[in-house]
């Protein structure tokens, strides 16, 4: 304990030292404005990239990841420590990304030497970024039937095919995507997760417009495109267990966006729901909320969110003091994104009339804002895995219910 | 607060899981109910549990207790709620006992707690009259200054194995009006003084509950427990740790009955096959587990809360309880349904888990009353 709180202190001051002072505080205008590196990258004040750039120098973008690789090296409690002290401060994330939370544990999983040399220090300094390409217009849910093929032609493979769903894969510099190359195979058996270069010639991408107006996702398009065979991880026909595994961490990171906030403390900051329906006509500030209905449905929703937040601190706990991430861990994601659904939606409901606005007068930024969350906010029951997915696993993996 | 069991909590908890289903398979709640027992537990069981040391967890050394908290009463009582043991610690361990410990004075205290940790006697907390729901502050029960005692007029109800204790802890009004915070006094009143009419009532999951009448009952100047007039406070912490208590026992009785209900889903075959395997009642079992999960947190969160003196203990009890009534109700029915015809047959053991959830939900407030309290709490 001695040593951490030495490292707290060293922490302290190299924050006071290196940090731009004027970040404290600095909030971003919405989640496609953070930090997320790589090539194409803009940054709304110049501080952010000097930001991103001390903070990767001491790899504490990427805290646990190893020295060798670029990483911090930290454990997890200092690596706790460091998250403590940075949250003190009030500073941004200094960089975000699928680099940071998909593929880069799966490279230190399953990368050979020369994979992690390659790409495991650009995610760190935040010069590559990444997307995802795992699903397609016919393979959904059903992500093991999907079809992008990937024919060998001596040291490369030929890709052909679309991926859907790819975020911000417009402004993206690679894309780890899974391709078929045995056809002949059973469905999990003839993938490989393969690495590919997005300036490659014959990769195009075409954003998607959501029903939220915005267009956080892509169509991502492959003709004839060169790859390397020594960009597949793991084994050539091995890359459903990758992708499963990326996927656990996906789940993790979606988890931990929804549930971060909810843990802790919360409970003791004052309920930003009730705010908003003191804003817009339910009743004077200090007071009782004078809907009864929507009063309950307030208390439903904090007190699912402060539950779910306890789960999430009982999973860590129980890691801590050395058990094996028990069943409660197989929820998050679902109850997570349910829970943000619910939130946004009854955001929309306690604004009322407020809440219906697109663009244009009569609606300030904040109201304009609460619609399209909600909107968005229906994916994400849809994305990295369907609701009704996520309780297929819990019933087969957690209950042990037959197929 | 750390969210997991430390190792001697683990151990407890299997010593009361393996006592749990050798000594109170759900065949002696049923054998107790069918004989309409007029105590509705078991003596002998609790003297047991008393050497146990169960009972006497959340009581100091010096009266024979063991000086630990809620967190490791919590592991007893959801073992024993797995197999809806009716045994009377939310009355005598709590709600009795607990006003007794904080409100009473050290000759109370000496006379009463050394043996109810040794299993010999029997508190219980005369509180809810008719009409009054959940609100701890009404209490019309009257207790006028006679001489230098008091003497106590009014009628309780679901006094909680009230037909086996040997005295009451009685919320009585020494001034004020049925619905003022001020004026509420506490009396420890032992069962035996004249003018104390007890009756047992008969409920839904059969245990021990009865209807306490005084009339004109008499008891000395030093059956007042605390100050005069001031007992609402020592009332809503009792009822706070009860309602806690209560939630580790509902989070063991709907752990139980969902597990019967998965293994019953693996095996009872319809069609040919598991009924488990249809998607429609694999997505509500998934759910009601992620349910339980989240019950589960937000016990452990009380009673850490309750025992670390948490400024924020109440919402923590409001929590557990808001999410444990929904959850034991969901469950029960669930319960039911996925077993279908013989589900619905007193034959079966799993209706009685609908009950006993029935009568847990609405004791200390259902979930609606506590999402509302918690409302207030949050300042809305």
């Amino acid at each position: 304990m001695a040593d951490l709180e030495a490292f707290r202190g060293e922490v302290q001051r190299w924050i006071a030292a290196n940090a731009p002072a004027s970040l404290k505080g600095y909030t971003f205008a919405d989640d496609g404005d953070a930090n997320w590196g790589g090539k194409k990258a803009t940054y709304a004040v110049p501080e952010l990239k000097q930001w991103l750039d001390v903070m990767a120098s001491r790899g504490w973008t990427a805290p646990t990841w190893p020295k060798e690789y670029g990483g911090g090296g930290l454990s997890s409690e200092e690596a706790k420590v460091l998250r403590q002290e940075l949250a003190a401060q009030k500073l941004p994330p200094a960089l975000i990304g699928f680099g940071l939370e998909m593929i880069g544990p799966t490279l230190l999983r399953y990368g050979t030497e020369a994979q992690k040399r390659q790409h495991i220090p650009g995610i760190v300094r935040g010069e590559v970024r990444w997307c995802q390409g795992y699903s397609e217009p016919d393979s959904g849910s059903d992500l093991a039937s999907l079809k992008t093929r990937a024919e060998r032609q001596g040291d490369h493979f030929v890709v052909n095919g679309t991926k859907v769903w790819t975020s911000y894969g417009d402004k993206s510099d690679w894309i780890f995507a899974l391709v078929r190359t045995d056809p002949t195979a059973k469905k999990q058996d003839g993938i490989t997760f393969l690495l590919i270069d997005m300036s490659t010639p014959g990769v195009s991408v075409r954003p998607i417009k959501l029903i939220s107006g915005k267009s956080p996702f892509c169509e991502t398009r492959f003709d004839d495109v060169r790859v390397p065979v020594a960009n597949v991880i793991s084994e050539i026909n091995a890359g459903w267990s990758v992708a499963k595994a990326l996927l656990g961490f996906e789940r993790n990171m979606i988890a931990d966006t929804f549930g971060s906030s909810r843990g802790g403390d919360s409970a003791r900051r004052g309920s930003r729901l009730a705010n908003l329906g003191r804003r817009h006509g339910l009743g004077e500030e200090g007071g009782a909320l004078t809907d009864p209905v929507l009063r309950d449905e307030i208390a439903r929703v904090e007190i699912d969110e402060r539950a779910f937040g306890l789960t999430i601190q009982r999973s860590r706990d129980a890691a801590k003091a050395g058990h094996q991430p028990g069943p409660e861990s197989s929820i998050f994601k679902l109850y997570g994104t349910e829970l943000n659904m619910r939130r946004t939606a009854l955001s929309v409901r306690i604004a009322g009339p407020q809440a219906l606005g697109w663009e244009g007068p009569g609606y300030d930024d904040e109201e304009l804002d609460l619609t399209r969350q909600w909107l968005r906010a229906r994916g994400n029951s849809i994305e990295g895995g369907t609701s009704e997915v996520q309780l297929n696993i819990i019933a087969k993996r957690v209950l042990g219910l037959p197929d | 607060m750390q969210l997991v069991l430390s190792e001697d909590q683990e151990l407890l908890a299997k010593t009361a899981a393996d006592f749990a289903s050798e000594r109170s398979p759900l065949a002696r709640t049923r054998a107790l109910r069918d004989a309409s027992d007029p105590v509705g537990f078991s003596r002998p069981l609790w003297k047991e549990m008393a050497e146990l040391g169960w009972v006497g967890i959340p009581f100091p050394e010096a009266y024979g207790g063991a000086g630990m908290g809620f967190s490791e009463l919590a592991v007893v009582l959801e073992a024993l709620g797995r197999v809806l043991a009716p045994e009377p610690f939310l009355s005598s361990v709590v709600l009795g006992g607990q006003a007794l410990l904080r409100a009473g004075s050290e000759t109370q205290k000496k006379e009463w707690l050394p043996r109810l940790v040794a299993g010999d006697a029997l508190l219980a907390l005369a509180h809810q009259e008719k009409g009054s729901r959940y609100d701890l502050q009404r209490v019309d029960t009257r207790a006028r200054r006679e001489g230098d005692g008091y003497v106590l007029s009014g009628e309780k109800i679901a006094v909680l194995d009230g037909s086996a204790a040997d005295a009451f802890v009685v919320a009585a009004r020494t001034a004020g009006g049925a619905a003022d915070a001020a004026g509420i006094s506490l009396f420890l009143v032992p069962a035996r003084t004249q003018g104390v009419r007890i009756e047992r009532q008969w409920r839904v999951d059969s245990r021990n509950a009865a209807i306490v009448r005084f009339d004109n009952a008499r008891v000395p100047p030093g059956a007042l427990l605390g100050s005069e007039g001031e007992g609402l406070a020592t009332l809503e912490q009792v009822v706070d740790l009860a309602t806690a208590a209560l939630c580790a026992e509902m989070l063991g009785s709907m752990s139980e009955a969902f597990a019967r209900t998965i293994h019953y889903l693996k095996n009872r075959i319809q069609f040919g096959v598991p009924i488990g395997s249809f998607q429609g009642l694999k997505h509500r079992a998934a759910w009601m587990f992620t349910e339980i999960e989240l019950c589960r947190s937000a016990v452990m969160g009380a009673v850490r809360a309750l025992d670390a003196g948490d400024a924020d203990a109440t919402k923590h009890v409001s929590l557990a309880k808001a999410k444990c009534s929904e959850t034991a109700i969901l469950v029960g029915n669930e319960a039911i349904q996925m077993h279908g015809g013989i589900g619905m047959t007193d034959e079966h053991e799993i209706g009685f888990f609908l009950k006993r959830a029935r009568v847990a939900e609405l004791t200390f407030g259902d979930a609606a009353w506590h999402r509302a309290r918690w409302a207030r709490l949050c300042g809305y």
